[in-house]
């Protein structure tokens, strides 16, 4: 006796619930570990779910650049800064104030409660698609319709390289 | 199935990204070191990035936008990266310590 395959529909139905399930636990590995490295481990778990999410979205393009940029730079960077900065036996959490554990798990859940609600209870107006939506798409929009907007964040991120070299080489001889 | 359609709703995307976002404030509440909170306010960008794509999707009439701003969150939050982890090496050079409480130098 064989179980039935699911069909592909269902398939792609569980997959999806797959990158929610591992979306929501890299999620909390990262804000609740104790250590930092743990932490950096469950938000590269958690980037690579939401990746997964964007590809669900029709946009394989975004996905691929989730995983190169925050996966890839993003994260990296932080564990390089980990290993340069964090002391030894740190535990990033303790008894800094017995209120903030209980106040925290509160408004976060206030703030949960209140987007879902918003989320649940609004009606979205749809409208109907214009184009496609694909890389040559973008493309055109960012050379044409945002081509300020691009040139302006390229600008943004040559001051940020700027800047972290000029921050973090002072005071690098002593 | 209901639950394996769950794909094609836009609600089930607005609640991961209201749970990413809730879980980036608590544990920018919860951490004490300056690296921890850098790591939750990364994964608030990434919550209202899912909402923006999740929108994109559904409802906007250009699907090309929503992902162009998409890609213009993750520059910002390479840029803010970069420099919020520079101040951070800065400040464990100067105090030797990234803990959050300890720095308390122009507290009086």
């Amino acid at each position: 006796m064989t179980l039935p395959l699911p069909s592909q529909g269902n398939l792609v139905g569980i997959v999806f619930l797959i990158q929610i399930l591992v979306t929501i636990t890299g999620a909390f590995i990262a804000v609740n570990s104790e250590r930092l490295i743990r932490s950096v481990a469950g938000v590269i778990v958690c980037f690579i779910g939401v990746a997964g999410l964007y590809f669900f979205l029709n946009s394989p393009f975004v996905a691929m650049m989730q995983i190169l940029i925050y996966v890839g730079a993003v994260a990296i960077t932080i564990s390089f800064a980990i290993m340069l900065a964090a002391p030894e036996e740190y535990k990033s959490r303790g008894p800094a104030n017995i209120l903030v554990g209980p106040l925290g798990i509160i408004s976060a859940a206030l703030l949960f409660i209140g987007l879902a609600y918003l989320a649940i209870h609004t009606e979205w107006p749809v409208h109907a698609k214009i184009n496609s939506g694909s890389v040559e798409v973008i493309g055109t929009h960012l050379l044409t319709s945002y081509a300020m907007v691009f040139e302006l964040i390229s600008i943004v991120l040559l001051v940020a390289i700027l800047g972290a070299l000029v921050l973090a080489r002072r005071g690098r001889s002593n | 199935m209901e639950i394996l359609n769950l794909y094609n709703s836009l609600n089930a995307y607005l609640l991961v990204a209201a749970l990413l976002f809730a879980m980036g404030i608590y544990g920018l509440v919860t951490h004490r070191t300056l690296i921890g909170m850098l790591i939750s306010a990364e994964l608030i960008l990434c919550g209202a990035s899912l909402n923006f794509m999740a929108f994109n999707r559904f409802t906007a009439p250009d699907p090309a936008v929503g992902q162009i701003f998409a890609l213009f969150i993750m520059a910002i939050a390479a840029a803010e990266a970069a420099i919020g982890l520079s101040i951070v090496i800065a400040i464990y050079r100067n105090y030797k310590t990234i803990d959050a409480e300890d720095l308390v130098k122009l507290n009086g």
